[in-house]
């Protein structure tokens, strides 16, 4: 007994300060959301199009990058010839609408809190389901390492619970595989109303690597609605805990990082 | 030592396609019979389509002893007869290739899909339409059946348990997957292309590291590219700190399911930390980016070698208290012995790999038996257990994480000088085939990679380890408490995405 005591004196408080305090240091070479000098672009040049492997770059007018495709491998970064795309450490990602992951020349929409009765019901305390659909286990691993000491996202009245019906809503991850969808399909139908679903990831955004595979339906929004995206391939933790606290209310009137 | 009429190749090595015999299905069907009963084992076994219809299948056999591989082919049709009744550790490659390519294993004692991928047009065996048909079924007045999943109760991926029990004990558990089919394998064929390295990385996410490195091998191998001796190092870097991750990881989670609560979260944040690690190198938690055809993406400052010098310090040192109070603790040790065995010999008989292997006493480790990359220029002791238990399970991974740690501190100590990528030009040889081999934190991938007459890939073939062991979880319930599920499961902790692919 005594070890275990001292043992947890050792180990001591881990528990990061954030959003109280400032958030954790991300690593140098940490690949945040992207930005684009266009002013840069030649005229007709695709370069970045080209090498994109989900087809997040649209250049048809302006460089504009779909944040729900993309895996953040850089490729655009290193093919673009003016140097005009660079991944930035900015952790900040998340959306309410679909749209608001297409990345312009205008500044980002970030997700904005739930309104009105969803807000009351679920801002101090939100119970969701993680369904994985065809996810690689990397945003599942990421979700799930909320809940260790580091992060500790009981704290918020945040709770992975364990059956649809102990839930207010959905965390998804995955494309949605083919074999997936009735599961899906049956657990989103098992949580009581009024509920929500939060993609996390490329793949449930908009099926990342497997675009267009038949063997999947491009992500959660083709089977459920959807009320987060939290893009990335996997998404940082402190991506994730970024849209959930935006969404339940808890990131209001802060300093920008 | 050759595998008789095969041809011999060694792991990362291409050779010509033509110089792969191919037999007929007799001859093949006896030779990989004969070599499984004389210290070889299969390493994968698949079909690649002809364009006269037929099905060419192609055995990769590895000699764990004498570090050799050896590649063998035949020609089939419609159906041939089963290899499992004699060779039990391909019956899972056979139902693969059923399903794959709609020829029948005459004679398998248990021919279903795996993955419940859509039937081929024409095809001749009637499969059951999903996962949750036809389960192999105990009857009896007081026997009953459990059903959990493909949705768990947990955050981890879907997949579906069939238990039949007496009471608290299993008789039966028979596991369906195919939940995560997202199409791996088919997307892969003629490639390399831009999308290539991305299902790599993403085929089972929490080995990123470990499927990118036999990717980089197998392209390495054809394209005759030697990797630079810093890329290599920075490779095998990234590998133990995936392997100390998730082994981490895992005995938090053991400790968690036997209700031993200060292990699992300690080990629940230092896994954290380690991925935090490899976020250093590459920005990735999981190791996105880090390997590239050719060697590494990133080099390392001295500035970023200490850092994760001091990394590397800090989490050994507070997984040893971790650790320590794991092993100590009576209660923990009695959950653990003597439950969910797998003897030694059923181990061999259905081929598991990895860590599950090593627990069983089998001393079977890629790094060791099948040197590359880094491995071939240091070496990583390998442990092995007995009891084949889930205390072994853990022991492994325990003992793994000490000498991982160390390797990762020699190599950032005395990281080789130059360059860590050379160039990688496409297209590839043409008609070729290459086996890679890398060891996983779970055990061994294959990789086999066939290319055409336009240097793209024909053929992409993935074995991930969890392919092996699914099987062995299946076993190592029989006649356990039900309620010993969950910690038997996380004591092999498969992959699923990278079963289904």
């Amino acid at each position: 007994m005594i070890r275990t005591i001292l043992a947890r004196v050792r180990q001591g408080y881990r528990t990061t300060e954030y959003p109280k305090g400032p958030p954790p240091v991300l690593p140098e070479r940490f690949r945040g959301r992207p930005a684009v000098d266009a002013s840069k672009c030649p005229d007709g040049c695709r370069e970045c199009a080209a090498a994109c492997p989900t087809g997040a770059i649209d250049v048809s007018a302006g460089v504009r990058i779909d944040l729900g495709k993309c895996l953040f491998c850089t490729e655009c970064e290193t093919a673009c010839p003016e140097k005009a795309i660079h991944y930035t450490g900015d952790h900040r990602l998340a959306a309410r609408k679909r749209e608001d992951l297409i990345l312009g020349a205008e500044e980002m929409q970030l997700a904005e809190e739930l309104s009105g009765r969803l807000r009351t019901l679920l801002g101090r305390s939100l119970n969701l389901r993680v369904v994985s659909a065809g996810g690689c286990n990397a945003c599942e691993a990421d979700t799930n390492v909320l809940t260790t000491v580091g992060w500790d996202i009981g704290r918020f009245g945040i709770r992975y619970v364990a059956s649809p019906r102990h839930a207010d809503g959905l965390l998804l991850t995955g494309p949605v595989t083919e074999n997936m969808r009735e599961a899906l399909r049956k657990t989103y139908d098992a949580v009581p109303d009024p509920k929500i679903v939060i993609a996390v990831g490329a793949c449930a955004i908009s099926g990342g690597p497997y675009i267009d595979h038949p063997e999947q339906q491009n992500g959660a929004a083709s089977c459920v609605p959807v009320d987060l995206f939290i893009p990335g391939c996997p998404p940082h933790p402190l991506t994730i805990l970024d849209g959930l606290l935006r969404l339940i209310g808890r990131l209001r009137r802060r300093r920008r990082p | 030592m050759t595998s008789g009429p095969f041809a011999d190749l060694r792991n990362s090595e291409a050779i010509p396609t033509a110089r792969v015999p191919v037999l007929p299905i007799d001859a093949f069907r006896r030779a990989v019979i004969d070599a499984t009963s004389g210290g070889w084992r299969v390493s994968s076994l698949f079909g690649v389509p002809e364009s006269d219809r037929s099905l060419r299948l192609f055995a990769i056999l590895a000699h764990d002893e004498h570090g050799n591989l050896s590649v063998g082919a035949a020609k089939v049709r419609e159906s041939y007869e089963s290899l499992t009744p004699d060779c039990p550790e391909v019956h899972w490659f056979e139902r693969e290739i059923a399903e794959q390519w709609g020829v029948e294993p005459r004679g398998h004692p248990r021919l279903k899909p795996i993955r419940y991928q859509p039937p081929r047009a024409g095809e001749r065996w009637e499969r059951p339409p999903s996962a949750m048909t036809d389960f192999f079924r105990v009857e009896g007045e007081e026997v009953h059946e459990v059903a959990v999943g493909p949705v768990h109760a947990g955050v981890i991926e879907p997949g579906h348990f069939r238990f039949q029990c007496f009471g608290e004990e299993v008789l039966h558990l028979e596991i369906a997957l195919g939940y995560q089919h997202r199409g791996v394998e088919r997307a892969l064929v003629g490639g390399p292309h831009k999308r290539t390295i991305h299902y790599m990385e993403t085929l089972a996410g929490d080995t990123t590291v470990g499927h990118a490195h036999a990717y980089g091998q197998a392209v390495e191998a054809i394209a005759r590219i030697a990797v630079p001796p810093r890329g290599m190092a920075i490779r095998g870097i990234g590998l133990e700190l995936e392997r100390i991750a998730n082994h981490i990881g895992d005995l938090g989670a053991m400790a968690g399911d036997v209700g031993f609560l200060p292990t699992a979260s300690y080990c629940g944040r230092i896994r954290g930390d380690i991925l935090n690690l490899t976020a250093v190198i590459c920005g990735s938690r999981f190791g996105r980016g880090l390997i590239r055809p050719g060697g590494a993406a990133f080099d390392l400052s001295d500035d970023l070698l200490r850092k994760l010098l001091a990394g590397v310090e800090s989490g050994a040192r507070d997984l040893a208290i971790a650790d320590r109070l794991f092993w100590g603790s009576a209660s923990v040790m009695a959950r653990i012995e003597g439950v969910g065995v797998v003897p030694m010999d059923v181990c061999e008989e259905i081929g598991l790999v990895g860590p599950a292997a090593r627990a069983c006493g089998v001393d079977r480790d890629v790094r060791k038996d099948h040197p590359f990359g880094i491995y071939r220029y240091t070496h990583i002791p390998t442990c092995t257990w007995s009891a084949g238990d889930v205390f072994g399970r853990a022991h492994i991974r325990s003992i793994e994480i000490q000498r991982s740690f160390s390797f990762i501190r020699e190599q950032l100590e005395a990281l080789p000088i130059g360059d860590v990528r050379a160039e990688c030009s496409e297209p590839l040889a043409p008609n070729r085939i290459a086996v890679s081999l890398v060891e996983g934190w779970r055990g061994e991938i294959c990789h086999a990679a066939v290319t055409g007459e336009d240097g793209r890939f024909v053929s992409y073939k993935i074995v991930d380890p969890s392919f092996h062991n699914w099987f062995g979880l299946a076993y190592a319930l029989r006649g356990q408490q039900i309620s010993d599920f969950p910690l038997c499961n996380k004591s092999f902790n498969l992959s699923y995405c990278g079963h289904d692919l």
